[in-house]
């Protein structure tokens, strides 16, 4: 069949999808999951506990569908990348769900019963599914850098020769951090948006901005080790970017250093690494001069800014293999096939802009602070 | 070799987490329906003992839909972690379905319950109902497309292989979306929901009305879930699965498995209404026949014979020995892809390519198998006879008795005879019976499709990802703790809920305005 875009287009575009998905869920979920790491430590009493559960509480639903719509293109749009990554990351997969498990009930269960014993439980279980989810997603991210420890036989089955353990890594660590760091500035700038004023928000302000000055360094720390730590897989010999989704049929070598390359090659992409630490900056601005679109505009464009460094770094290489670099999965032999990428890109373009319209109703439905005061009113309230 | 400890333990664990989240699934599929009847007589008549209803029965689905979430979210990553050789085999297909059941259904849903919860006092009614409606057409579309997925397990329409990239490749994706079995299924699942959230909303009722309490509350929700409830149970049992059963072998192997029927009979076939089906003896002990029916049900005419067990495993040997043929022509694609030879021998036995691997159960190359080896492999292709009798029989008795009961419901309810003690008793002893059809459905479906994971196509042994045993136990037990706990969790929640009652809020936070919102300070005008 004739399909009005060629192979190699799609696979950059899903490419670019698969980046936007990433990114719409760290800027969405994202908060809902620094709000909950924040949790314990901004609200003491258990009326600010509610309020700030409830800074998040009708939204963080529709958010985490960015992460369902994640693993769901993932699988659609690149098979490999699904069968290799969460079979291989299998135990910090399961750390991951059984803390993003938590998290809903925790939302839904946590004010049923008045008990402080009860609730104090479930607020722990929130800060689970807020901290290890963004610690263990920066560490995953991590370990894609460096390379993961697979290789796929003749039937293209993967084997994985790895443990949990040996996911963190001194710079895997580095980035798990500088992921939680990210995010909880991102929740606490959501507070100073959506939170009364008052202690909550200034405890939030104050937890935001250490995690924005560690975000600064962390990234910092991170982009040094990517420069001089040995990372880096290069593709030698032919290259066929609208050829078959074969992993075996190119051949790829480590090359440290190589994540640079692609700065050097297309200078506009240092947009990226720069966003990530200027818009940390202005995020911390925004805490200080207590500006709310200053500080969610900051710590939403770093966000951006930080993941798009991770991709635009790698490309085109989307999970390279440090036992086997021959294995390594990349834009051009990894996807799925010409006509499934197609159907799935007319289906997205229909869809995404219908749920970025209702998603901003929503929104502006629910818009303005929430207050302790509402508690007492409100039987709706979490 | 494959680690059949590792496949066994990842069925395992799919199917106890799938069965475990199906618990929540219709509950959610059916009561979302209903909470939109509800709140539509709200909106129509005004009256506050309709929003009392809606908001009632919408915290109990609360507490429940979050536990439908939350286990989903395992669903949707456990493919590519236990079952990363199916991923990567199938997931050019099979993927897209899930990625558009998040586009389009999950996010509508997921987006507007949050509204739903926190909406009543910054939504006028219209609006509201708007909301309350979108959640049920979420959820009842993600139903949907994860059916089109499962039914592209039971009948894989539209997919070829590719011997250049070792997987299955949609070549139409059209088939793969009006694939009848998807569609049967589509149809029976969510009916199977809609009578799920019947009976729970008639057996809380129930309980009310046997109590005494909040009588106009019960005997309103009473009568809407026994309207809904026959009308769901009737599709259920008519529109079931059957019509599917003809279009491929598995799924004739399926049907005749579920009847314990060994051998073809002339048209029209007789059913097994009941006997002891024997997989030592491959035959039913003390059967009892009813003539005809069976032809009925599975082709709809009375001149079409259904295929036995005994005849559907003599066409797997002849499909496994052709499959064989094209496991080796793909070895030789596989060493030089410019083989042409090879390729032609290939497209002419592709489409018995999956046979071939059902032998790798037994031998590393399926080439080397003997004649005697693929007799006996042929063998495999029998799903448990037994366990697929017995759970068709308490899935279709329970369908029965549902009719009964929601037939029995509305006649009462029309005739206002809403306290017959007798049936108020049953109707609150029946409240686990449709959970119950509804598991034993899922083991009928998924239990009958063994040995394949993707029917002809690939077994399920090949599909397991490579990992070790004590991962899997390790994941197994996290997953029954955790899932153990919050069961628990949550049955304690939706009693304590029904204890209170419907008009406990109203006790706490005051009777709310009929006509609300009647301010809205912080919410912009919408809607």
């Amino acid at each position: 069949m004739d399909l009005p875009l060629d192979f190699a287009t799609l696979r950059l575009i899903w490419w670019g999808l698969l980046g936007v998905l990433l990114i719409a869920f760290a800027l969405t979920d994202g908060f809902d999951l620094g709000v909950g790491a924040l949790l314990p430590f901004v609200a003491r009493t258990d009326e600010e506990r509610r309020m700030v559960i409830n800074t998040v509480g009708a939204t963080w639903e529709g958010n985490q569908v960015w992460f369902i719509l994640g693993g769901g293109a993932i699988f659609a749009a690149w098979p490999f990348v699904y069968a290799v990554s969460f079979s291989g990351f299998y135990l910090a997969m399961f750390l991951v769900l059984s803390a993003l498990i938590l998290r809903p009930v925790s939302f839904k269960y946590r004010s049923k019963r008045p008990s402080p014993k009860w609730r104090s439980f479930w607020d722990w279980c929130l800060f689970i599914g807020g901290f290890v989810p963004a610690l263990v997603f920066g560490v995953a991210v991590g370990n894609v850098l460096l390379g993961a420890p697979f290789h796929l036989d003749g039937d293209l089955r993967s084997f994985y020769d790895g443990s949990l353990l040996g996911l963190f890594t001194p710079f895997s660590l580095i980035a798990g951090l500088l992921s939680v760091a990210m995010l909880v500035l991102h929740g606490a700038a959501w507070l100073s948006v959506k939170a009364e004023k008052g202690p909550v928000l200034d405890r939030a302000r104050l937890f935001g901005t250490v995690a924005g000055v560690l975000a600064l360094v962390l990234f910092a720390a991170g982009g040094l080790y990517v420069a001089y730590g040995g990372l880096g897989y290069r593709i030698t010999g032919a290259l066929d970017i609208n050829g078959f989704s074969n992993p075996l049929r190119t051949t790829v070598e480590a090359a440290p250093g190589a994540w640079l390359d692609n700065y050097g090659r297309y200078p506009w992409m240092l947009i990226a690494p720069a966003l990530g630490f200027l818009g940390a900056l202005a995020g911390l601005i925004g805490m200080w001069r207590r500006s709310a679109p200053l500080a969610f505009g900051g710590s939403s464009l770093s966000t951006v800014g930080i993941i798009s460094t991770a991709g635009l770094s790698m490309f085109p290489f989307i999970l390279p293999s440090s036992i086997d670099p021959q294995s390594s999965l990349t834009v051009w032999n990894a996807s799925s096939s010409h006509l499934t990428l197609f159907i799935m890109l007319i289906v997205t373009v229909i869809f995404l802009p219908l749920i970025l319209i209702y998603t901003t109703w929503v929104y502006r439905v629910l818009w303005g602070r929430t207050s302790t005061a509402a508690l007492k009113t409100n039987p709706d309230l979490y | 070799m494959i680690d059949l400890a590792v496949v066994d333990l990842s069925r395992l664990q799919f199917a106890l987490t799938a069965l475990y989240h199906f618990l929540f699934v219709p509950l959610t599929l059916g009561l979302s329906f209903m909470l939109v009847i509800m709140e539509s007589i709200y909106v129509m008549t005004r009256r506050p003992i309709w929003r009392t209803i809606t908001r009632f029965w919408g915290v109990l689905f609360g507490i429940n839909f979050v536990l439908g979430v939350a286990t989903g979210i395992t669903m949707e990553f456990q493919f590519g972690m236990n079952w990363s050789y199916y991923s990567h085999y199938v997931g050019d297909i099979f993927g897209a379905p899930l990625a558009i059941e998040g586009l389009m259904a999950f996010f509508l849903e997921a987006t507007f319950v949050g509204l739903m919860f926190f909406g009543w006092d910054k939504l006028k009614p219209h609006a509201h109902l708007f909301v309350t409606f979108m959640v049920a057409l979420g959820t009842n579309l993600s139903a949907l497309w994860i059916l089109i997925a499962n039914g592209w397990m039971q009948n894989p329409v539209g997919a070829a292989f590719n011997p250049d990239t070792m997987r299955m490749e949609v070549t139409d994706f059209m088939a793969v979306l009006f694939n009848p079995v998807a569609q049967a299924k589509f149809v029976h699942t969510v009916s199977a929901g809609y009578v799920c959230a019947s009976v729970f909303v008639l057996g809380v009722s129930a309980f009310y009305l046997l109590r005494g309490k909040h009588v106009g509350f019960a005997k309103r929700s009473m009568t809407v879930a026994s309207a809904f409830g026959l009308a769901a149970s009737l599709s259920v049992v008519v529109l079931g699965d059957q019509s599917g059963y003809a279009l491929t072998d598995n799924q004739k192997m399926k049907l005749a498995a579920l009847e314990a029927m060994w051998h073809t009979e002339p048209a029209p076939a007789g059913l097994t209404l009941i006997g002891i089906p024997s997989m030592k003896d491959r035959e039913t002990h003390y059967g009892v026949h009813v003539p005809w029916v069976m032809g009925l049900i599975a082709t709809r005419t009375i001149d079409k014979p259904v295929e036995g067990i005994f005849e559907l495993v003599a066409t797997a040997e002849d499909r496994i020995e052709s499959g064989v043929i094209a496991f080796d022509a793909l070895e030789k694609i596989k060493a030089d892809p410019a083989d042409m030879a090879a390729r032609a021998v290939f497209e002419t036995h592709r489409r018995d390519l999956g046979y071939a691997l059902l032998l790798k159960r037994h031998v590393a190359d399926p080439r080397q198998a003997s004649p005697e080896l693929i007799k006996q492999t042929a063998w495999d292709t029998v799903p448990n006879v037994p366990a697929l009798f017995w759970s068709f029989r308490i899935m279709a008795g329970v369908g029965m008795f549902m009719i009964a009961l929601f037939g029995t419901a509305f006649v009462l309810c029309t005739l206002r005879k809403h306290h017959t003690k007798w049936f108020l008793r049953v109707a609150v002893l029946a409240i686990p019976l449709p959970w119950i059809a509804i598991e034993f459905g899922w083991i009928l479906a998924e239990f009958g499709r063994q040995p394949w994971a993707v029917d002809g196509v690939l077994p399920t042994f090949l599909g397991a990802s490579s990992l070790t045993v004590p991962q899997l136990w390790a994941t197994i037990i996290g997953f029954t703790l955790l899932y153990g706990s919050l069961a628990v969790v949550e049955v304690r929640l939706i009693l304590h809920t029904i204890k209170k009652g419907p008009f406990h809020e109203q006790e706490t936070f005051g009777e709310p305005s009929p006509e609300a919102p009647l301010e809205r300070p912080a919410a912009p005008a919408v809607a």
